[in-house]
């Protein structure tokens, strides 16, 4: 176990930004604290970093007893969401700076640094301030400056939430691939459900200060624990007065079993999918499904037509055990 | 300002406009200025060079030059230590301190003389101590840099904060996760984050401790050679009657002016670079 | 993993975030250092005029500020330095406005000139002033003496003040809201009553508040050239100097104490009027 987390309270005046919370985290493994902001997510990652302290609980790290420890003290890599920089300091020597403070030699500093830019793709930009790096190149380099030091855990605080849409779906792939080379613990923050269930082995939904469920991805969002965990994870629709992912209910041109009777209010078609938005005859819920576009035409959808649904799957909240 | 952006206002306007700004300036600020030089050089270089030989003068140069560095090394040291006190930490009395800070510009450098004699003077609330311990403040060096000291005060301070704000605390926490300890976090970041601001809040302190007069005035006692410092020599000078001294008056003032537009202009030179940052 | 983490109990001095602004150990000793440092050439200084001021009485200090000689003095510098506030409130703002908004040759040298005042020591200041308005004038005009003489010096050394802190409100102003003033057939007068000035006025203020202060106190520049005429051109500073060189303690301390109310009072007046600017934007 890498990282274990126990009985951890955390208040801000009177907010409580952690209530009782215990978590163990598996050596190698890249693992997503998911949740709203505020849901004190970002805290917890702090307070395994040594950058807050605990009110009450414990942080071990690597076996070691880590709770009062200084950030400094740890073997731990932060990765903040604006990149904290070092301004006046050049790529390779914000990279070097750890290497510089555990007063390596300097050939020794030298390789190491340079073979940390390749493969952050930084080696041409090693004289660079990061005023003249884009979002993306700078939050690469802050990525090999925390790794520099060979971190045993290695911390990202929402790290792409800064960038834009096409360069975040970059970075992501490229974490999880670094992720599989270097195989060191890492721990991610986010409020991204998508980068969440595309980048992580294991998620962590954690909400008003408490962990609601940790799992697998697949398992999250196929067997939630909670309504709470159901919405954050995916699209939800309510029929029948319960919760189901809109591509999960099946249309039929005619009556079938189990099967209720809507009229289709509206169509919107975005991209590849087609939206339903129907009214059920009975109880008058107001369901929304998602369609491919062949499935809609081979109903042949049009608003104020009569389809029956069901869901293809088993009720898809699990009591909360 | 790009020159599309300019306003359309009617040319007319801009032109009076302008010609009032400008001209208020250099009447103002110019016109005295280049009349004390003519004043100066008005009878040669010779009468110049003997004000500069004059052993007074020299006494009253190299005093204004050490309380000068000194009290911009003290005010230096604790202007940075106050900045990262008022940014970083929250703790009663912050809003306080803050105002503080500031008071010495609100105040006459007259008061400020004045009420050095009162705590520090023979009379004074410690004078009597200090005294019977050998230490004499006022009318010596001593009260020169304590004067000296309060009036450039806020200087350093103004200049760091504002850059300490807009740092924030995550470089240095960077920094800590990265092993660094405070002493470390202080001279690899805190202090290369605020060098042009400090630079420049040095340069303005300079400025103003080599160029303060009332405080001065009231503390020294300005003894010729002793307690006199460069302005009080201008002063005194100014006040004896005769050719020679007039000119040391003038050649005195000369100099202070062309060490303060160096200021001026190093200070000009600096801006850019905080901006940059 | 089974194995349950042993709880530790927080070690009696906690660690402190950088974060979370609460004093460590070693900070709190930081403060103690300053505040003791601060008191010492500060607090207690100005604590020490007050005292003394009042500490035979409140008789002696009635006696002391309403001296005939006192008053005038006070009410020359009162009376100077609010119209030298006023007239470089006005004239810095449009200086400030032709720097920011007007581009012409030499632009460069008038910003190094208006920073002069600033950096040239007072006295070289009084005697600047002197040379071109003195008895050696050479344009004949010769202000020693006179109020006027008095008026021109604190215009010299306050000049700075307005126009560099309207500046940066100036160049940093939206200009798109002007020009939808503009669009909207606003003329440039309007324009500038509406839109500029509520938007630099607290600039406007904090600036003259300084300025203020400044000619209130301001000694260096006005000696020379107000000769120091006792009921005619003496200024509160220059009394006040003489009151400590005679001995007199307490008329020293009043008029000073009186001077610091007077400062306190315009300062805390020009604070309200600025927040109260900028809170209608």
């Amino acid at each position: 176990m890498s990282i274990s987390v126990s009985g951890i309270n955390k208040r801000f005046g009177d907010f409580v930004a952690l209530d009782n919370v215990s978590l163990e985290v598996p050596t190698g493994r890249l693992t997503a604290l998911l949740g709203p902001s505020g849901g004190g997510k970002s805290t917890l990652l702090r307070i395994i970093a040594g950058l807050e302290f605990p009110d009450t609980g414990s942080v071990e790290i690597e076996g070691v007893q880590a709770t009062w420890l200084p950030p400094q003290k740890r073997s731990v890599g932060f990765v903040f969401q604006h990149y904290a920089a070092f301004k006046h300091m050049t790529v390779f020597k914000n990279v070097a700076f750890g290497l510089e403070i555990r007063r390596k030699p300097r050939a020794e500093i030298r390789q190491r640094v340079m073979e940390l830019l390749e493969l952050v793709h930084l080696e041409q930009f090693a004289d660079r301030l990061p005023s003249q790096l884009s979002g993306g190149q700078r939050q690469r380099m802050a990525l090999a400056r925390a790794l520099a030091v060979q971190p045993e855990v290695l911390l990202l605080d929402e790290p792409f939430g800064a960038l834009d849409a096409q360069v975040r779906k970059e970075l992501r792939d490229w974490l999880r691939n670094l992720h599989d080379e270097m195989n060191v613990t890492t721990i991610f923050v986010t409020h991204d459900q998508e980068e969440a269930l595309e980048v992580s082995d294991e998620i962590v939904v954690i909400n008003g200060g408490r962990i609601e469920q940790v799992g697998a991805p697949a398992d999250l969002y196929d067997r939630p624990a909670n309504d709470f965990v159901m919405k954050f994870l995916g699209p939800v629709t309510t029929l029948d007065g319960q919760l189901v992912r809109p591509h999960d209910i099946e249309l039929l041109a005619a009556p079938g079993q189990e099967a209720i009777e809507a009229t289709v209010t509206r169509l919107t078609r975005v991209g590849f999918e087609v939206r339903a938005e129907l009214r059920t005859s009975k109880g008058g819920s107001e369901p929304w499904v998602q369609l491919t576009r062949i499935q809609a035409q081979e109903l042949d959808l049009e608003p104020g037509r009569s389809v029956w649904l069901r869901t293809t799957h088993a009720p898809k909240t699990l009591a909360v055990s | 300002m790009a020159p599309g952006r300019r306003r359309s206002g009617s040319p007319l306007v801009r032109w009076v406009l302008r010609i009032i700004a400008v001209g208020y300036v250099l009447g103002l600020v110019a016109l005295p200025v280049g009349t004390v030089v003519q004043h100066t050089f008005e009878n040669g270089l010779e009468p110049v060079l003997e004000s500069l030989r004059n052993p007074d003068f020299q006494a009253a140069a190299r005093l204004g030059v050490f309380v000068a560095v000194i009290s911009v090394l003290i005010n230096t040291v604790f202007g940075i230590g106050i900045s990262i006190l008022i940014v970083r930490y929250r703790f009663p009395g912050r809003r306080l301190l803050n105002a503080i800070i500031d008071l010495p510009v609100s105040i006459s450098p007259i008061v400020v003389g004045i009420a050095l004699i009162f705590v520090y003077g023979t009379n004074g609330w410690f004078g009597p101590a200090l005294n019977s311990m050998g230490i004499q403040i006022i009318f010596a060096t001593p009260a020169l840099v304590l004067a000296t000291v309060i009036v450039a005060l806020p200087l350093v301070v103004r200049e760091v904060i504002p850059v300490l704000e807009e740092a924030g605390t995550e470089q240095d926490q960077a920094a800590q996760s990265l092993g660094a300890n405070g002493f470390q976090r202080f001279v690899r970041i805190t202090l290369p984050t605020i060098r042009w601001a400090l630079a420049y809040g040095v340069v303005l302190s300079l400025a103003r401790s080599l160029g303060e007069f009332g405080a001065v005035r009231v503390v020294s006692g300005s003894v010729a050679g002793v307690s006199q410092t460069p302005t009080l020599f201008v002063n005194d000078a100014y006040q004896e009657f005769g050719a020679q001294a007039e000119q040391d008056a003038f050649t005195a003032a000369f100099l202070l002016m062309c060490v303060a537009v160096l200021f001026i202009v190093v200070i000009a030179l600096l801006r850019p670079k905080e901006q940059n940052q | 993993m089974a194995t349950a983490p042993e709880i530790p109990a927080p070690p009696r001095r906690r660690p402190r975030p950088v974060s979370s602004g609460r004093l460590s150990a070693a900070s709190g000793l930081g403060l103690g250092v300053g505040m003791l440092w601060l008191s010492l050439i500060v607090l207690l200084p100005i604590a020490s005029i007050v005292v003394v001021a009042l500490q035979s009485g409140f008789g002696p200090f009635r006696e002391a500020v309403t001296d005939s000689e006192a008053l005038d003095t006070i009410k020359l510098s009162v009376g100077a330095a609010v119209l030298v506030t006023v007239i470089n409130a006005v004239l810095g703002t449009l200086v400030a406005w032709v720097l920011v908004r007007d581009s012409f040759p030499g632009k460069r040298i008038v910003e190094v000139i208006i920073d002069i005042p600033f950096a040239l020591p007072t006295i070289v200041a009084g005697l600047v002033l002197i040379s071109l308005y003195g008895p050696q004038s050479p344009f004949g005009i010769d202000l020693v003496g006179t109020r006027r003489g008095i008026f021109v010096a604190l215009l010299f050394v306050t000049l700075p003040f307005v126009v560099r802190s309207v500046q940066p409100v100036l160049i940093d102003m939206e200009r798109d809201v002007e020009e939808a003033a503009a669009s909207l057939g606003a003329s440039g007068f309007t324009i500038f009553r509406r839109i500029v000035l509520p938007t630099i006025a607290p600039a406007m203020l904090a600036g003259s508040a300084l300025a203020f202060a400044r000619a209130l106190g301001e000694f260096g520049s006005v000696i020379l050239i107000s000769a120091n005429l006792i009921g005619k051109t003496e200024v509160s500073s220059a009394y006040m100097l003489k009151l400590i060189e005679q001995n007199d303690t307490t008329g020293a301390a009043a008029v000073a104490t009186l001077l610091l109310v007077v400062a306190v009072i315009v300062l805390v007046l020009l604070d309200s009027l600025q927040r109260l600017a900028a809170r209608r934007d």
